[in-house]
């Protein structure tokens, strides 16, 4: 009892919140380990990609699959699981000005996770899991590794459930008045599907832990692949709700975004938590143990509600900054208030970036292939991580790097470093991979198979000829990936200089423009007083439809449009292929 | 009467269950359309299409679906290539091809315009069947017959390229589908081509 103890709270400088130093500690330790694991997985993907790009072909063939399986584990898992445990205690802690519930509990189930993640780290590098990201059985991996990603799913449980009790701690002690904000009901949302999804993955890697220690004799392939997938495909509905509350977070932080309408934007989240675990079906379409009325309604998350969801949320984000600007006076033409925002500042460029990809590539290509007929053109070629890495890197990870930019100042207390680097840093991501995607995709459309080291078939029995096209594709994704590593590298950079060796921050002077932290901290986007008088106004009903979001709704028209071209040009060649029923 | 203006991170006070304005209400509309136009495409597709992945399925041991490939291929086979039979059944035939690291067993010989149910299934572990050039792709499944109709539309020496990881040597794993014409003239055999090094890297 030598040193006095620290407050348990400090306040913020910018944002006048309460922060509690333990869950502060919480997010800092999570947002580190995310940041190694991506790391890892940023240099894993640019070996693999100097390996599919066929025509420098890096790794050999054991090493190719190997490192696949670590990029798919460290990018997917690690990193997004790692972020979003700091998300959840950001959003339950920081938002709401609330106490953590138990924090030595998230110290031990941090703890748990950190072992399971070492675990597999450690079977997957030494070759006793090459049995990449899926483990399809009867393919075998060490028992290790399905115990380490056990563990890792058990303290993140841990995790997501004293998120819940933080949320009831802060309603029983007051610390905010009335409704949740909208970002924490978004994390709220990523949280409830957490639990589903976890619960998916204890089904599926129990049985195959005790199938791998001999206590039971096989596991059904189809059934692990049907359960595997409510883990797999249902965790990046994790990302996307998580990636949505964030996209409003970064509005509101950026541009002063206002939320439309409650009640929208929360229906559209519940739609996501009814229907989304549905999509383990994406990956069966083409599978034989599965009818094809079981198909459909999967698939298309029972009519396509959770699609319904997004192209919402797809709406209402854009439209809430949009409004939020119009209401600050950028009101000139449709898209003045896009041409007047900061684009300088890379918590906004991330922002418009990642809806912007995650909408037009992402959501649609993966509505397309996830079609069941169009899936017989799609599946396990090129295409389908052409589809994901859009979503999963472009959107969540894109959206992820923005909140970072926000976070080193708020949370880790640190100016951005390298902060001309950082503001070019999104536009250099997003560029690349959005060739890496747009590469991938079109190499998938000539047939060229994902998850596989040479598509030149040296050694295969009979020749295997693509298309001169394919070459260039791949070309495209190859100098992509270059890129992407690139931005990857400078985000890693730039944080871990940030926060271990950054210039430290606690003051933002109001009106003033200071390098490293971004400008909606220091110029925090305010309404007028009369704010909501020009919102009644602006919502007249003599302004008819386009009164308040003009250029919102020019965008979504345009998006529709895409998507209706790309959906029945997908039908159309479907239609050149074999009869087959 | 609109909600007071507020962003993502503010608490909502009192009652935030509000009309939506009329472009969220036309926007939803549309979207809700759009989903369903989307719903309805596929059971369409099913009544008036022609590439449906539903089959007959069932379940079957992977060793008894082997035996079943064998005797096929040994009752209909016309020839051998790189050691592995040439099998032409006869159109409308019962039709297998099992797939086993690093192997799709046997090389079909099939007739345009004809129709064959073509059952798939492995003996060992998952293999994805990818149909080259025309990239026509099913997941197979041990311990589960997947049988396809199918109808080749188009003569050609077409490639079965294994798109599921099966194991180190999953890049080897090539078979071999030959469509004839009507009057059942060969397309290039194939047996020009010659491997590289030798197979070896």
């Amino acid at each position: 009892m030598t040193a006095p103890a620290l407050p348990r709270f400090r306040t913020c400088g910018a944002t006048g919140h309460r922060i509690d130093r333990q869950a502060e500690l919480l997010v800092r330790f999570n947002a580190v380990v995310a940041v190694v694991a991506l790391l890892v997985g940023a240099v894993a993907a640019l070996l693999l990609i100097l390996t599919r790009w066929q025509a420098v072909h890096l790794l050999p063939a054991v090493w190719y699959y190997r490192i696949l399986g670590v990029h798919g584990m460290n990018m997917l898992i690690f990193f997004i699981i790692y972020f979003e445990m700091a998300v959840l205690w950001f959003a339950g802690t920081v938002l709401l000005d609330a106490r953590p519930a138990a924090p030595k509990f998230g110290w031990f189930n941090f703890g748990l996770m950190l072992v399971g993640s070492i675990l597999v780290e450690a079977m997957q590098w030494s070759g006793r899991a090459d049995v990449l990201f899926t483990s399809y059985p009867p393919l075998k991996a060490h028992p290790l590794f399905y115990l380490g990603v056990i563990l890792f799913a058990v303290g993140a449980l841990g995790v997501v459930g004293q998120f819940f009790a933080t949320l009831v701690i802060a309603k029983r002690e007051k610390t905010y008045k009335g409704s949740l904000p909208l970002v924490v009901y978004g994390a709220m949302t990523a949280a409830i599907i957490a639990v589903i999804t976890l619960v998916h993955g204890a089904a599926v890697y129990i049985p195959t832990f005790l199938w791998s220690i001999g206590l039971i004799p096989a596991v059904d392939p189809e059934v692990y692949r049907l359960l595997w997938w409510a883990l797999g495909h249902s965790s990046q509905q994790i990302n996307v709700a998580a990636m949505v509350a964030i996209w409003y977070m970064l509005g509101a932080l950026t541009v002063g975004a206002v939320v439309l309408n409650e009640k929208v934007s929360r229906s559209a989240f519940v739609l996501y938590i009814l229907f989304i675990s549905m999509a383990s079906a994406h990956h069966l379409l083409v599978d034989p143990g599965f009818s094809s009325a079981w198909k459909i309604v999967n698939t298309s998350y029972f009519m396509y509600m959770a699609v319904l969801a997004s192209m919402v949320h797809g709406f209402t984000v854009p439209a809430g900054m949009e409004l939020g600007m119009r209401l600050r006076g950028y009101t000139d033409g449709l898209f003045g208030w896009l041409r007047r925002a900061p684009w300088g500042d890379p918590g906004f460029s991330a922002l418009v970036l990642s809806v912007v990809v995650f909408g037009f590539f992402g959501g649609i290509t993966g509505v397309t292939i996830g079609t069941e007929q169009i899936n017989i053109t799609v599946h396990n070629t090129l295409r389908v991580p052409g589809h994901f890495h859009a979503t999963v890197v472009s959107g969540t990870a894109m959206a992820f790097m923005g909140a970072t930019y926000y976070l080193l100042p708020l949370v880790f207390q640190r100016k951005v470093a390298f902060w001309k680097l950082a503001q070019a840093q999104p536009y250099l991501f997003a560029f690349g991979m959005l060739l890496v995607e747009t590469g991938m995709t079109f190499a998938g459309s000539f047939g060229v198979p994902r998850r596989h080291w040479d598509i030149s078939f040296s050694q295969a029995p009979f020749d295997v000829q693509f298309s001169p096209a394919v070459d260039l594709f791949l070309a495209i994704m190859g100098i992509g990936g270059i890129l992407a590593f690139t931005g990857a590298l400078s985000f890693i950079l730039i944080a871990v200089k940030s926060v271990f060796l950054g210039e430290k921050v606690t003051e933002f002077p109001r009106g003033a423009i200071v390098a490293g932290i971004p400008q909606g901290l220091t110029n925090p986007p305010v309404q007028p007083a009369n704010a909501d008088a020009l919102n009644e106004a602006m919502h007249a009903e003599s302004r008819g439809i386009a009164g308040a979001t003009p250029g919102t709704l020019v965008l979504v028209a345009v998006f529709l449009v895409a998507f209706m071209l790309y959906y029945f040009t997908n039908w159309k060649l479907l239609t050149f292929l074999w009869k087959i029923g | 009467m609109l909600t007071k203006v507020h962003t993502g991170l503010d608490p909502v006070p009192g009652i935030w269950w509000k009309p939506a304005h009329k472009a969220e209400r036309v926007w939803v509309a549309i979207a809700f359309a759009w989903c369903m136009v989307l719903f309805a495409m596929m059971p369409l597709f099913h009544w008036k299409g022609g590439q449906n992945p539903s089959g007959v399925r069932r379940r079957v041991d992977p060793k008894a679906f082997y035996a079943r490939t064998m005797a096929f291929a040994a009752q209909y086979k016309v020839g051998e290539d790189r050691g592995l039979p040439i099998v032409q059944p006869p159109p409308g035939a019962d039709v297998y091809l099992v797939g086993l690291t690093f192997q799709w067993y046997p090389i079909l010989k099939l007739q345009r315009g004809k129709e064959y149910t073509l059952h798939l299934s492995s003996l060992d572990v998952n293999h994805g069947f990818s149909l080259f050039p025309l990239s026509i792709n099913f997941q197979v499944v041990p311990g589960y017959d997947y049988g396809l109709r199918v109808t080749p539309t188009a003569a050609g020496d077409l490639r079965i390229i294994c798109n599921e990881f099966c194991g180190i040597g999953h890049h080897t794993m090539v078979g071999r589908v030959i469509v004839v014409d009507d009057a059942g003239k060969p397309v290039a055999d194939n047996r020009r081509s010659t491997i590289p090094n030798g197979g070896a890297r």
